[in-house]
């Protein structure tokens, strides 16, 4: 397992190399001069001699390309040109709230998803399955911000029930120690912070985990309908096991397997949802630091951004490998 | 009744003769005729060709000029003018009329969905083709290409597809190929792994190492037999793939990186628009939200049923 | 207890097996099929891939999808009918009193948990035994069945095995809780031919060991001739012909016997005769309700055989559903 892991790390620094030359291509790509680009409109020519100097835009490609990597290497994803605060603070500070974020969302998806994808394809053709089929390729097709303001305008505006921004109340005076609003909550014994907190993760999570839970219900139904069919299957009904026993030993065990692959999958798509969620929703974490990166044109966090996406995307993808490695016998010994 | 007896021949007995014998349909022929009977096919065909007809005739379906914000003196910031006999829909938030921006939105769609999906196909495809190509023949050059095709697809991949085309519309500008080029290049990868991924596994069949028996050129075979039997996934894909790009064109215009012309109507910029009239007019935002909904999943049930059409095993 | 020689073990009658929903056109894949076994006794039930056979034991197991199949008849086993039965009730005899082999090792164990697991699980729920006392009764059978190492191997997975392996564990498993009737669905045919031997030895020792009837359902003549009393040859869902071993395989009636027993080699068969096929393919067929569903691949074939359905009738020494059967002793007219 160890080994497999260190292999699959290895494998991520080609990758991760490559991806460095085409942000660092990608800069330099910019419309007009890079120093010019990085600063946007209100560029003095201080300014510009000031980047041209930090960025080292004068020196020959490749030094720069190799001060670009030492600095990476060093935790340095560059500053932003509006606050001027390093990306790699501000994307740790912010990175919590949209885990706290994406996890509930996936909590929800599997959760609901697994058990709902499995009742449809026990009762295959029958009211309910086609109804969840349905409701499910109408959650694959909606785009997370639409859904995101319906929700707002149903749960929010009209019923009145639950916040539509922010992470927490501001009015409540919370002590964040992980930045974890929930999490904290609990921690410091601040009940009702955590309460609030809950309650402002309902409508974000809710309109993130659709698109993952439409596809969670999709694959388990699939999935289940296929392992239903197998042989083995049949051999354990042979044994006159109790249902539950071969529904959840037999059928659900290996009707599993492509549901945690996938959610390799669903990572990308709660990360990018996440910039759509945060920004509707008014939500504290690197999605909305995206959104707002991108109408200031802040080039050197989107930068930071995609690079540091892609480091988490690939993490996640390892363990969810491993985890399969774990629940797949076929896999660990090969 | 009468049947002859006894037959002189197995081959020749009129009883003997089933539907297994009939002249061979090709591949496509067969999945034309699965396709017709599918409701689920036709249902996705008549989403796909309203939406097509909507977006073609959009000058002839309503009298007004889109973005036109002619009637901008009857909107008031806690009121928007519902439906009336000159405005089906109403009005917009900028005084524009809805249904005008919806329909003129419907051909932007389209048109954006399409090119963005043509460029990834073909460069997809393209890049597909050479892994994939290069893979099958081997030797140490095609292997290299190989290696270095899919090493290029993965760096792509290392970023979620809608994150690489934000960035990559982010570098290109505010301008309308932007949209096009980033939603386009974040579907190569998809396409070029799936397309390399089906010609390897076609490579391995029976019917190729048939024909390298018979001493055929392996690179004749590949780009003769190997290419075409292995297109039908993409296709497939490409047809779901327009689902994502017309979602993700109104996503681009939600994050500000969509087509710069406010002239011009577009359903994820309605959608933006109409987020600060939301109790004085919720319309402004459901019915472009459908819009993208609604074809989105004629594409997608399109899609699902040609897959099925095209390979029954995977039929449920 | 009724005296356990005074009635069959298992009888069916008449059953039919039908798919499709209800509305729609309905397709027979059994029909009237009737078979007795005795406690003990060794019967097959001989045909070609879908003959109906596999059909027939599922029917019996009570393993057939509860929706779109409709199946009459009775399945008595016992006296009491198993298609009355509820769920619960058939669980419970399922791999205690009846237990079934399947045709394919490969797909047919669990491929994500242990060989010792999916032992235990029968011995746990049939038995009145603790997990260790299942454990050492699990090393036991898999030793029985000649898995060399058998401790280890309960540990392994279903992968690590061979084809071979796999199948002695799936008889292992059905005879775990020696049941008293077993169905063996073409145990030996997704095996390699040097093991099919072997594994059929086993299955016919552990057979006998537990004094357990067999149903053994094949479409390989050879694995009959060397195991079954009785024989009941199926063609298209129906029974065609049904007698003892040895009279059928010295005087095939029907012509499909006739034609099965010619496709095989025979040590008393002249050196350098040839194999007679079966011309056609059982997909050329004629519904039973109007024909007899054979004639299109019949060299007997008569006019009546095309005109009206014939009857499984008892002549003699056997029964027998065909209009112009094969005289005695006539092989080669079999099949042209």
């Amino acid at each position: 397992m160890l080994r497999f892991a260190l292999r699959r790390l290895a494998l991520m620094v080609p990758v991760l190399v490559g991806l460095s030359i085409l942000l660092f291509a990608w800069v330099r790509a910019l419309p007009g001069d890079p120093a010019r680009a990085l600063l946007g409109q209100r560029a003095t020519p201080e300014g510009i001699a000031r980047v041209n100097e930090v960025y080292g835009f004068n020196e020959p490609i490749v030094q720069q390309y190799l001060k670009y990597v030492q600095a990476l290497l060093g935790g340095d994803f560059g500053r932003s040109i509006k606050t001027g605060q390093p990306v790699l603070d501000s994307f740790v500070e912010k990175f919590p709230g949209t885990v706290e974020l994406g996890v509930t969302a996936l909590l929800l998806a599997v959760v609901i998803g697994v058990p709902m994808g499995y009742y449809a394809a026990r009762h295959q053709g029958r009211f309910l399955d086609t109804f969840i089929v349905s409701g499910s390729l109408l959650g694959v097709v909606t785009p997370v911000f639409f859904l995101a303001i319906l929700l707002k305008l149903v749960f929010a505006n009209w019923l009145d029930l639950l916040p539509t921004s922010l992470r927490q109340d501001p009015r409540i005076d919370a002590t964040h120690i992980t930045n974890f609003y929930v999490l904290d909550g609990l921690l410091t014994r601040e009940y009702d912070a955590a309460w609030d907190a809950l309650v402002h993760l309902v409508l974000p999570s809710v309109a993130l985990a659709t698109i993952p839970l439409a596809i969670i219900v999709r694959i388990t139904r699939a999935a289940v309908a296929e392992v239903l069919n197998e042989d083995y299957v049949r051999t354990a009904e042979s044994k006159g096991l109790a249902g539950h026993v071969v529904s959840r030993r037999h059928v659900l065990r290996n009707a599993l397997l492509p549901v945690v692959t996938t959610i390799g999958l669903q990572a990308g798509l709660l990360l990018s949802g996440a910039v759509l969620t945060e920004t509707v929703f008014a939500w504290n974490g690197i999605g909305k630091f995206l959104f707002e990166a991108i109408g200031q044109r802040d080039y050197p966090v989107l930068q930071g951004y995609i690079l540091f996406i892609a480091i988490i995307y690939a993490l996640i993808n390892l363990v969810v490998d491993m985890a399969y490695g774990v629940i797949d016998p076929r896999v660990r010994v090969s | 009744m009468t049947i002859p007896l006894p037959p002189s021949g197995a081959g020749t007995d009129p009883l003997l003769t089933t539907a297994d014998d009939a002249p061979g349909v090709s591949l496509w022929r067969a999945a034309w005729r699965r396709l017709r009977r599918n409701p689920t096919a036709i249902v996705g065909a008549v989403i796909v060709a309203a939406f097509i007809l909507v977006a073609l005739l959009a000058p002839l379906l309503t009298p007004y000029e889109p973005g036109s914000a002619r009637w901008s003196g009857q909107v008031t910031p806690t009121s928007v003018p519902g439906p009336s006999p000159e405005h089906l829909l109403g009005l917009d938030r900028f005084g524009s009329d809805l249904f005008t921006q919806l329909v003129y939105g419907a051909r932007q769609s389209l048109v954006y969905g399409v090119v963005a999906t043509a460029i990834g196909l073909t460069a997809g495809t393209a890049l597909g083709t050479l892994a994939g190509g290069a893979a099958s023949v081997g030797g140490r050059i095609g292997g290299w290409v190989d290696n270095a095709v899919m090493r290029l697809v993965d760096i792509m991949l290392s970023v979620p597809s809608l994150l690489l085309a934000v960035s990559i519309a982010a570098v290109l500008g505010q301008n309308p190929y932007a949209v096009m080029i980033a939603i386009g290049v974040a579907q190569v990868p998809i396409f070029a792994r799936l397309l390399r991924g089906s010609m390897l596994s076609q490579g391995r069949s029976d019917y190729v190492l048939a024909a390298e028996a018979l001493g055929l050129r392996k690179r004749r075979i590949v780009m003769g037999h190997v290419l075409p039997n292995s297109l039908g996934p993409t296709v497939v894909q490409a047809t779901l793939n327009l689902a994502v790009a017309i979602i993700e064109v109104a996503a681009l215009s939600f994050l500000g990186l969509g087509q710069p012309d406010p002239a011009v109507a577009e359903w994820g910029r309605m959608l933006v628009a109409a987020q600060d009239r939301f109790e004085a007019a919720p319309q402004l935002a459901l019915l472009p939200g459908g819009a993208i909904a609604i074809t989105a999943l004629g594409f997608t049930l399109f899609g699902e049923a040609l897959r099925e059409a095209l390979d029954p095993r995977s039929r449920r | 207890m009724t005296g356990a020689h005074d009635q069959p073990l298992l009888s069916v009658r008449d059953l039919s097996v039908r798919f499709g929903l209800k509305g729609q056109r309905q397709v027979a894949a059994v029909d009237e099929v009737s078979l007795d076994i005795w406690p003990g006794q060794h019967v097959a039930l001989v045909g070609e891939s879908g003959s109906g056979k596999s059909v027939t034991s599922l029917a019996v197991m009570g393993l057939l999808p509860d929706r779109g199949v409709e199946v009459g008849g009775e399945v008595l086993y016992r006296g009491e009918d198993l298609l009355t039965k509820s769920p619960k009730e058939m669980a419970g005899l399922r791999g205690s009193e009846i237990a079934m082999v399947f045709q394919d090792p490969m797909t047919s164990l669990n491929p994500v948990i242990t060989v010792g697991v999916q032992l235990t699980e029968v011995l746990l729920r049939h038995l009145q035994v603790s997990k260790a006392e299942a454990r050492e009764r699990a090393v036991e059978l898999l030793g029985r069945v000649g898995i060399p190492d058998p401790a280890r191997r309960l540990r392994e997975y279903p992968h690590q095995l061979s084809g071979g392996m796999r199948q002695r564990v799936l008889i292992a498993i059905a005879l775990a809780c020696e049941p008293k009737l077993l169905i063996a669905d073409e145990p030996t045919t997704a095996l390699d031919v040097t093991i099919q031997a072997q594994v059929l030895e086993v299955l016919k020792d552990l057979v006998a060991d537990t004094d357990a009837a067999l149903l053994m359902i094949t479409h390989d003549l050879g694995v009959v001739a060397g195991l079954c009393d009785d024989v009941n040859v199926m063609y298209s869902g129906r029974i065609v012909e049904s007698t003892n071993r040895n009279r059928l395989f010295a005087n095939p009636r029907h012509p499909y016997t006739g034609g099965l027993l010619a496709s095989i080699p025979r040590l008393d068969s002249p050196r350098g005769a040839p194999l007679t096929p079966i011309p056609g393919s059982p997909t050329q067929t004629l519904p039973w309700t109007s024909a007899c569903a054979f004639a299109p691949r019949c060299g007997n074939r008569v006019e009546a055989c095309t005109e009206r359905a014939p009857a499984l009738e008892a002549t003699g020494d056997r029964d027998l559903r065909c209009f112009n059967p094969l005289a005695d002793a006539d092989l080669t007219g079999a099949a042209r």
